[in-house]
């Protein structure tokens, strides 16, 4: 290290390269193309019906809340309700049973842990159609059918194999000295999972919870036919505006805007504990 | 629960034939058996892969005894939970917990075992001010030196007031000054609280400067269970002769033959003849006579003739110095004797040797020494300490069950 790099003596001020630009460039110009179809819903829900359907589109518009309005009035609430509740109790379940399905394949692991792996995530495999007629069927006979409870265990069900393969590699990745300290120190399950495990998981499990929600709040096959008005949730709420009588563009996407706003929110939020860092000098 | 008469615990560990196979069919440790007394600092040492980590997580209860048993008092605690053992233990990464301050971390065992606020407080403060980390109890541990990292692991050991301590390589993350500090700081604190302390390292300095007592393993197996000084003095085989002392004791093939008036050791050009003292302590060399033996001898066994003019030619040898390395307070001078090498076939892995041109030995002598590379010169051996072990088993040649009692030696008053 004793010889003085001649680099040194270069200013401090970093050169910006042509190929850094052109490189920010198609950055924002991809950022752009999938952000659109975003933009567009936002942008229509604020159009009149004939300007929404308009060919070519039109950008330029008098801008009008009564889509809005219509939105409300349509009961958008109940379904808004609905939704909170199916995504917000299948995440919760999904969490309640994955958590201790992942803890004791991270940490016990035995030579049948990887098949146990592979079978959790079978179940993601098929697609949700093949299994649609028995689940309308049974849901009927049972009584489930367009019933809140019925809707989360489904979404809980079909939420636990990420539950399980994430958290488990979460919790794979913690030092397995830390929990052996913690054992040590006298803590059991309960403890080791309140106050290390989770704790020191808690980026992951944001991300997995976060996830998991989206997926219940923006499911639409298993809704739209397993639900009527009772649990139906905000996309089967959307699609009921594609009536029988003609498309309801700007409506159709006022109700979408409403939808998706509370996931794109809840996901900013998320954002800063999503990305601290996992570990930070727990060993070494 | 057994109490000394002051009325704390006693926490004697005792390990009967304790062995332990993983699940993958891994044999770590073997037939152990071992006592370790109220208050002893027990080190266990050996090379790595030879089961000292599983010993300790078996005594920690972090492992599955898979065979014989282990006590804590006069408990066996093989099915006793970690929680259960009362015991503390020092992990070599550490260990802390990360999303917590050091206060909190010192404080977590104490918050489980539901201890008053009061007696938490009084306990975190004294330990904090013992290792000095006062100044830290609100910061987290990303934000502490290596050094200070260390303190808290110890600390976190020290507040919970445990029978037993564990401590697996605590110091092996630190720089080599620091070591040396922390070495002397883990050595006057088990003095002071008096716990029993099992310390796993694989530095034979660390485990010589700190232990009462150390057992060095070799694949699963004890090989001999002693005071440093009788370790050093009294190797009971190869592997720990060779393991103990460094620079390693220098060893080769040789022959015992009668001389005249004393047993001589030839090998190579050179011949020895063994102090009749050394052969009093040894009876059971004079089965080798006319045999084989593998002959030991200490760097610092040896002395440049220079400055031990009386001594006669039979404890002399002549050489050729070859690489000479001057360290200060002392000189190593390497040479080579015309003979082959000799380590026992299980610790061959672990001691070096060899060289086309027979075996090289490592002389400690006179740091004013006039040896200079190429030259000959002339050493004297201090033929009281030459150590003598069987060609075939590896063992030290002692009185005829000597070797074999040395190897399971049981406790001594500390
Ligand atoms: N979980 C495990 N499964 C299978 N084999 C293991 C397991 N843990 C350790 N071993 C094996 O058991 C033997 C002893 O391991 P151990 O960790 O006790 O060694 P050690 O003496 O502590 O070594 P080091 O000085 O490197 O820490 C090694 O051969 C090791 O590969
Ligand atoms: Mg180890």
């Amino acid at each position: 290290m004793s010889a003085v790099s001649p680099r040194v003596a270069v200013p401090k001020r970093p050169r910006v390269r042509p190929g850094a630009i052109s490189l920010t460039a198609l950055t924002y110009a991809i950022a752009l193309l999938v952000f659109f179809p975003v933009l567009w819903t936002v942008l229509t829900a604020f159009k009149k019906e004939a300007d929404a359907a308009a060919t070519p589109p039109t950008f330029f518009f008098h801008a009008t809340f009564a889509n809005f309005q219509a939105v409300f009035d349509a009961d958008y609430f109940t379904y808004f309700k609905n939704t909170l509740l199916l995504a917000g109790g299948s995440t919760l379940l999904a969490l309640v049973l994955g958590l201790p399905a992942a803890y004791s394949l991270a940490f016990h692991p035995s030579k049948h842990t990887p098949k146990v792996l592979s079978w959790v995530l079978s179940t993601k495999m098929l697609p949700a159609v093949g299994a649609l007629i028995p689940l309308v069927v049974i849901y009927k006979r049972v009584g489930l059918f367009d019933t809140r409870l019925g809707m989360i265990l489904l979404y809980a069900a079909f939420n636990l194999p990420l539950v399980i393969w994430m958290m488990r590699s979460f919790f794979a990745d913690l030092p397995k000295e830390i929990l052996e300290a913690s054992i040590v120190d006298g803590a059991g399950f309960f403890r080791i999972m309140t106050r290390i495990v989770l704790p020191l998981t808690a980026p992951g499990l944001a991300a997995t919870a976060l996830l998991s929600l989206i997926f219940s709040w923006n499911e639409f096959l298993l809704a739209v036919n397993l639900t009527a008005a009772n649990s139906g949730t905000l996309p089967v709420f959307i699609s009921g505006f594609q009536t029988s009588e003609g498309l309801f563009f700007a409506k159709m996407s006022a109700a979408s805007t409403l939808a998706v706003a509370p996931v794109i929110l809840a996901g900013w939020l998320a954002q800063r504990s999503l990305v601290r860092g996992l570990t930070f000098g727990a060993v070494k | 629960m057994v109490r000394d008469p002051k009325g704390a615990p006693v926490a004697e560990i005792e390990f009967q034939d304790v062995g332990k196979v993983y699940a993958d069919g891994t044999r770590a440790v073997d037939a152990l058996d071992l006592q370790i007394q109220d208050g002893e600092f027990m080190v266990f040492v050996g090379p790595s892969g030879c089961g000292k980590t599983t010993a300790l997580r078996m005594v920690a209860g972090l492992e599955e005894i898979s065979e014989g048993a282990i006590l804590i008092g006069d408990r066996v605690v093989n099915n006793v939970s970690p929680k259960d053992r009362d015991i503390a233990m020092v992990f070599q990464t550490y260990a802390l917990y990360p999303h917590m301050t050091v206060e909190e971390n010192l404080a977590f065992g104490l918050r489980l075992r539901k201890l008053t606020k009061t007696e938490i407080g009084r306990r975190v403060h004294a330990a904090a001010s013992t290792l000095g980390l006062e100044e830290f109890l609100q910061r987290k541990p990303r934000a502490l030196s290596g050094g200070q990292r260390q303190r808290v692991a110890m600390g976190r050991a020290i507040v919970r007031e445990p029978q037993v301590y564990l401590m697996d390589e605590p110091l092996s993350n630190l720089d080599a000054k620091l070591r040396v500090q922390m070495r002397a700081e883990i050595h006057k604190l088990q003095r002071e609280l008096g716990v029993t302390t099992i310390y796993v390292t694989h530095d034979q300095t660390e485990a010589m400067t700190m232990g009462d007592r150390v057992a060095v393993m070799l694949s699963g197996h004890l090989q001999q269970v002693d005071d440093p000084e009788r370790l050093y003095a009294r190797p009971a085989n190869q592997f720990v002769a060779g393991f103990i002392g460094s620079p390693a004791m220098n060893m080769t093939e040789a022959r015992l033959s009668r001389g005249d008036d004393a047993l001589i050791v030839n090998f190579g050009a050179h011949r020895l003849a063994v102090d009749p003292e050394l052969v009093a302590e040894r009876p059971a060399l004079a089965a080798y006579e006319n045999g084989k033996v593998v002959l030991g001898i200490r760097p610092e066994d040896f002395e440049d003739a220079a400055f031990t003019p009386e001594a006669p030619p039979e404890r002399s040898l002549d050489t050729v110095t070859g690489l000479r390395e001057a360290l200060g307070s002392e000189v190593l001078v390497h040479f080579s004797i015309a003979s082959s090498s000799s380590v026992a076939p299980d610790a061959s892995e672990f001691i070096e040797s060899v060289g086309d041109e027979g075996t090289i030995f490592v002389a400690r002598v006179h740091p004013q020494t006039r040896a200079r590379e190429g030259e000959s010169l002339r050493l004297v051996v201090n033929t009281k300490r030459l150590h003598f072990f069987d060609p075939e088993t590896g063992r030290a040649i002692f009185a005829e069950a000597g070797a074999q009692t040395r190897m399971t030696v049981g406790p001594r008053s500390v």
